[in-house]
């Protein structure tokens, strides 16, 4: 901490209210067994839209949206409270794609009208976006092969992106490409537009994503999000905020993981008695709770901080991102070894959370590139 | 403004009006980093002992002691404010220490009126310094398997046994301990009782133990046929297994808050080691793996004091919680990393022991590193806190030991 006393950590009555009624919908309707289900029949959306819609209406997904574009005008932290119960069930609807980059990036460097043609659908449920980035030959996002090259009434974008999340389903997509000088600018371009075409990809972790090719596609110069030749940078407090919000989502993954290998623990009995009184797992699944506990209070500060401290931010997007992946995957390892044999057949649930902790493990950086960043920031 | 925000305001203008500038930035701030007080230990320096009196006058070495008592009448919460407002400059707290930390607050709640009307002034005035007198050479982590006998005779009870790691017992004046006052209990987490003692007392001997670091903060302490007054009892007679487990409570979280120090200091430290030690001037850290483990400490780090303000934050009765053994836990590691580090940095110029070609700061450190390797042990090892994690939060059931 560089100020001396700590953000406020706890939640208010209604943030209490919001987290309780969230649990309850995401645990009822929205169980982690669906992804099988996804999966299995290669579902082209990957996700519920009822479900999408229901959230729409019960006015999370506008939480942080602005009141002028038809949202609650709340701060980060409320919509880490849906994100957090998101994790539970390991839930694919399009959080990630549309409300931590897409609305996120908006939020950060868009203009006015841009904002103002998407961001009341992404509240009201009704327009997805995503940020398509990823590309198969840089594994850093400064670096950009996708091209948008001057055109009389604009730039001309050709390039490919891979694992665009929800790059198949979203109305609108934010693509970085080099500009004069090979520098990113980011760019918005509707889903339908000439040169623009789309193969679904389907990962372990079920979350729904693209191959998303663009071919000469034309678009006007106020399609920029942001400045001209400033995407880098844009991208870099875009991807801070959208890593706290995905630290919270493998909170709550962690948290349901670490809970159902706790009932299994009690319920599970060999040697004539419940194997949780094996000290040897005991221990362990104190370690875990301990670190969630520790994943839990630099979720909160990083989602407080993104609300109060903006100057912050870097630091704390390191260090919840960093300690969710750690955390989660180690969690979620634990989990399966735990459950013994049933822990890794298809059947069984607990699988389906380390596919999703691999898969946030390698999205927003790795925890060594946090921890680079992290001591580059404080001066080592 | 909140009464409390007011209360900040004030509080955060006193300490800094009043606290010597010697003192800052000297200290975590934590309930046992300063001067501990007692009849033993001579403390010289004029700033401390004039930081001890302002503190006394304004009631503010125990704040949320009662004002008869020598406190400061104050809520917890007004309490956590001042500490924070201390360990936001570095200012130690103007007296430290087991009397005010945790015999006080058992006193305060166990204890009967004679009782507190007679020890809790002298410890809020740092007139009395007291020791803990738990484990013995076969009590340690099965602390109920305690021997020392206290058998009653006439208004006394006669003391014969010993007690081990009893720290800094040699500086102190008085001890509260765990004895044995009834050998044929069913259990024998029953028949315990709490009797406190005058160290004066004929009968009573103190010895020092040297650890590997050379240091020697913890004593054995030897009772032989040591008379102590009946009315030293406190709580109810061979009921004391549920206060001492409400002071170990009280050991755990000020354990792991006596650790936090400064936040960020762990890191800083590491990183003015590695620069002395490697020679990279201001400059990155040259070694990315090196840089990497740094990091990651220093993530440690902030992650715990985030965890230690959340549980203050949440905790509006002050009693501790099951919390208190997770931070003793991580507490407890992240002082062994910071240590492990800043030897790795070091090099063999962290393998001094005394003598020429070493300078005093590694020298110190050094031992300080040695030191560290009792903190996962003392106050309950981290597998006695993993074991009550265990049972106590996540329900697990009791299995063999």
């Amino acid at each position: 901490m560089s100020g001396h006393t700590a953000p406020s950590l706890l939640l208010n009555d209604e943030q209490k209210m919001l987290s309780k009624t969230a649990h309850e919908f995401v645990r009822k309707r929205a169980p982690a067994a669906r992804l099988r289900t996804f999966r299995d029949r290669k579902d082209e959306v990957g996700f519920s839209r009822e479900i999408w819609k229901e959230m729409a209406q019960l006015g999370w997904l506008g939480l942080q949206i602005p009141h002028e574009y038809d949202g609650l005008g709340l701060g980060f932290f409320d919509l880490c409270i849906v994100l957090e119960e998101s994790g539970r069930e390991l839930m694919p609807e399009p959080f990630v794609s549309t409300l931590l980059l897409g609305a996120q990036a908006l939020l950060l460097g868009g203009t006015g009208a841009q904002k103002k043609a998407l961001l009341a659908g992404v509240a009201a449920g009704e327009k997805l976006v995503s940020v398509a980035y990823e590309e198969r030959g840089s594994r850093d996002f400064r670096h950009v092969e996708t091209v948008a090259r001057a055109s009389d009434d604009g730039f001309e974008i050709t390039g490919e992106k891979i694992q665009v999340l929800d790059g198949h389903l979203v109305d609108a997509i934010i693509v970085s490409a080099a500009t004069g000088g090979g520098a990113p600018t980011l760019f918005l371009v509707d889903s339908n537009a000439k040169g623009v075409t789309t193969t679904q990809q389907f990962r372990i972790d079920g979350q729904s994503s693209a191959i998303v090719r663009f071919e000469n596609v034309a678009v006007a110069l106020d399609s920029v999000v942001g400045e001209l030749g400033k995407g880098a940078a844009l991208l870099q407090t875009v991807f801070d905020r959208a890593a706290v919000g995905l630290a919270a989502h493998m909170l709550g993954a962690s948290e349901q993981a670490l809970a159902d290998t706790l009932a299994y623990l009690k319920e599970r009995e060999q040697f004539d008695v419940p194997i949780g009184s094996f000290q040897a797992l005991q221990h362990r699944a104190v370690a875990l709770y301990t670190e969630i506990a520790l994943l839990r209070s630099v979720v909160l500060a990083a989602a407080r901080v993104i609300d109060e401290q903006p100057e912050e931010v870097p630091r704390f997007a390191c260090l919840a991102k960093a300690l969710a992946s750690e955390t989660f995957l180690h969690v979620a390892k634990e989990a399966i070894q735990m459950h013994g044999g049933i822990g890794v057949t298809d059947e069984h649930d607990i699988g389906l959370y380390i596919k999703r902790a691999q898969a946030t493990y390698m999205t927003f950086g790795e925890p060594s590139q946090h921890r680079r960043r992290w001591a580059e920031l404080h001066g080592y | 403004m909140s009464d409390l925000n007011i209360f900040r305001e004030e509080a955060r203008a006193w300490i800094r009006e009043n606290a010597p500038r010697s003192l800052w930035g000297t200290s975590g701030s934590g309930p046992f980093e300063g001067y501990w007080g007692g009849s033993k230990d001579l403390e010289a320096d004029p700033d401390i002992l004039g930081w001890r009196d302002r503190g006394i006058e304004k009631g503010w070495t125990a704040p949320s002691w009662p004002k008869e008592y020598g406190g400061g009448g104050l809520s917890v919460a007004h309490e956590q404010i001042i500490h924070e407002e201390l360990k936001a400059i570095g200012v130690p707290r103007p007296i430290a220490g087991q009397g005010l930390a945790m015999f006080g607050p058992v006193l305060l709640q166990y204890g009967n009126d004679e009782q507190r009307a007679e020890h809790l002034p002298k410890i809020a005035r740092g007139e009395v310094r007291w020791c803990q007198g738990y484990s013995e050479p076969n009590a340690g982590s099965d602390l109920a398997n305690l021997q020392l006998r206290a058998e009653r005779d006439g208004d006394e009870f006669v003391l014969n046994g010993q007690k081990v790691w009893t720290s800094h017992a040699h500086l102190s004046d008085w001890i509260y301990c765990l004895a044995r006052t009834n050998p044929k209990a069913p259990k024998k987490q029953m028949g315990i009782s709490i009797l406190l003692a005058d160290l004066g007392t004929p009968g009573i001997t103190v010895r020092r133990i040297d650890l590997i670091s050379g240091y020697s903060p913890f004593c054995e302490t030897f009772f032989d046929d040591a008379r102590v007054p009946a009315k030293n009892l406190v709580g109810e007679l061979d009921e004391g297994w549920t206060i001492a487990k409400a002071i170990l409570g009280h050991e755990r979280s000020s354990i792991g808050r006596s650790i936090a120090r400064q936040p960020g200091s762990a890191e800083r430290e590491v990183v003015a080691r590695a620069r002395k030690h490697l020679g990279v001037g201001h400059g990155p850290i040259p070694d990315p793996l090196l840089r990497d483990e740094v990091a990651g400490l220093g993530m440690l780090e902030e992650a715990f004091h985030l965890t230690l303000a959340r549980i203050e934050q949440s905790s509006k009765s002050g009693t501790p919680g099951p919390e208190g053994s997770i931070s003793k836990i991580v507490g407890s590691e992240l002082k062994q990393k910071r240590f492990e580090l800043g030897m790795k940095v070091a090099g063999i110029l962290g393998l001094g022991w005394e003598g020429p070609g070493f300078d005093d700061d590694d020298l110190e450190y050094t031992r300080d590193w040695l030191r560290s390797r009792a903190t996962t042990i003392e106050g309950g090892s981290s597998e006695i806190q993993k074991n009550i994690v265990s049972k106590r939060v996540l329900g697990l059931p009791e299995g063999k030991k």
